[in-house]
């Protein structure tokens, strides 16, 4: 057993907060410089060219990249040869959201109530999900994610029928539906398969991809490729302004199913694709 | 294409030259707003009162911005989704308010309301916080401080990069440029 203070958590969630929100990630940025090459709408160069300069500012002055600096999502990978000590481990998470986004001058958007609505001022509680593993390390990943977006993502008990194609179409029309709203260029995370909870969790898991890494089985890694062509074929383009690039990247992870069923999820990310990780 | 420069109070006429399309670049005031302060003004109209401000012929900007580091004049400060403010917005341009800043679709009778009073629908890029906080140069409280973020503030802009999505004669720049580049 290795002992882990979970200080040590609180210390690398407040620093990947603000990291995540200062710092897009090289691959992004290497797609919206592809992007300004190769769009073919006016508008949409002007809309690629501001986000570098958008990623640039932000990276100098570390300042957020963009205003709503999200939700605090977790994703911990925990070896089971770990043993925490020094306090709770949902607490030391959360101690290390309110130190980012405090010290951080980022965004404070959680409210306590869906529907009273006060904000809990320092954009806590975190969403955590832990997998245990083998192993005696602890991987944290915190993808903060923009409302915008969120707000556009769909869930789908589909029939087995449907097949190949009620997947594609399925994740076309939800971001067809979402048009302008999600801030496009967007990344667009797909779950398929599990269960109705679990391939939500999928879609926004496929999100942590690097941008442009195919999935591993041949098939769907096709099958991507196919939904990113659909897509750019809507027309959405950059900011919705029209345009060839409406995403940056289709991202599906797969999971074994019920006979009876067939769930997909699609989980819209805006181009202020965001996610950090550390290993303690 | 070389941007258009404006600068607020603007006119009908000023407005009835802008298209679809166009980018812009604005220097001058123009003035946050967004759900709670929307909801706050369009009662005073309803209630025939007088708002705070006097914002006949300028513009809105929906933002709520992260708190501004020591030593900015306002954090990070992309436009957030308009499509909340469309139950106020035709209330606001009939009091004469002429130009909304935003990112995302509007319901129909916004996108009319724009054309009934002769007023436009400004997109600023979403997500691109850092870089519009830097066109930024002064902000100031000016009515609703209770609403902390939300507040109405006024803002002195230069060279702020807007397009025009929903233009004073009926045309959308989403339903245009989505059907110019879709492809079978
Ligand atoms: S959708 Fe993304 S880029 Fe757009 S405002 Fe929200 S967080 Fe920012």
């Amino acid at each position: 057993m290795r002992e882990v203070d979970v200080k040590l958590i609180t210390d690398a969630v407040a620093e990947m907060s603000k990291e995540a929100n200062y710092f897009l990630g090289d691959d992004v940025v290497q797609a919206f410089e592809k992007g300004l090459k190769e769009e073919e709408s006016p508008v949409g160069k002007e809309m690629f060219s501001q986000l570098l300069e958008n990623a640039r500012i932000a990276r100098e002055e570390e300042v957020p990249m963009c205003q709503d600096t999200g939700f605090a999502v977790l994703f911990v990978e925990l070896g089971q040869d770990v043993k925490l000590v020094g306090g709770d481990f949902n607490e030391a998470i959360n101690e290390g959201v309110r130190r980012g986004y405090t010290d951080g001058f980022l965004r404070k958007s959680i409210v306590s109530d869906p529907l009273e609505r006060a904000n809990t001022k320092d954009n806590t509680p975190a969403i955590i999900h832990v997998e245990i593993v083998p192993g005696d390390q602890i991987k944290l990943t915190l993808a903060p994610k923009g409302g915008g977006s969120e707000n556009m993502s769909a869930v789908g008990m589909l029939k087995p029928a449907q097949g190949a194609k009620g997947l594609v179409d399925f994740v076309v029309d939800t971001v067809s539906k979402a048009g302008p709203n999600p801030c496009p260029p967007v990344v667009v995370g797909v779950g398929f398969g599990g269960t109705f909870e679990k391939v939500a969790y999928l879609a926004k898991k496929a999100l942590l991809r690097p941008l442009g890494e195919p999935n591993p089985d041949p098939f769907y890694a096709d099958l991507e490729k196919e939904m990113l062509e659909k897509i750019n074929n809507l027309g959405i383009g950059p900011q919705g302004y029209g345009g060839r690039f409406t995403a940056l990247g289709v991202q599906l992870e797969v999971f074994p199913c019920h006979i009876a069923s067939m769930p997909a999820a699609v989980n819209i990310n805006c181009h202020a694709s965001r996610h950090k990780e550390r290993v303690i | 294409m070389e941007p258009k420069r404006i600068s607020a109070p603007l006119t009908d006429e000023m407005i009835m030259e802008l298209k679809a399309g166009d980018n812009l670049l604005i220097s001058g005031v123009i003035y946050t707003g967004r759900d709670a302060a929307h909801k706050k003004l369009v009662e005073l109209l309803e209630k025939g009162e007088e708002w705070p401000v006097d914002l006949k012929g300028q513009i809105i900007y929906y933002v709520g911005p992260t708190p501004a580091k020591p030593g900015q004049v306002i954090g990070s400060a992309g436009p957030t989704t308009s499509g909340r403010m469309d139950s106020y917005t035709p209330a606001v341009l009939k009091y004469g308010i002429k130009a909304v800043i935003g990112k995302g679709a509007r319901d129909e009778s916004t996108r009319k309301a724009f054309q009934e009073y002769k007023g436009v629908y400004l997109g600023a890029t979403g997500g691109a916080g850092a870089l519009l906080a830097k066109r930024i140069k002064d902000a100031e409280v000016v009515a609703y401080e209770e609403l902390g973020p939300e507040a109405i503030r006024k803002l002195v802009v230069e060279d702020f990069p807007v397009t025009v999505i929903n233009d004073a004669h009926g045309n959308d720049l989403y339903a245009e440029g989505r059907k110019q580049y879709a492809k079978a």
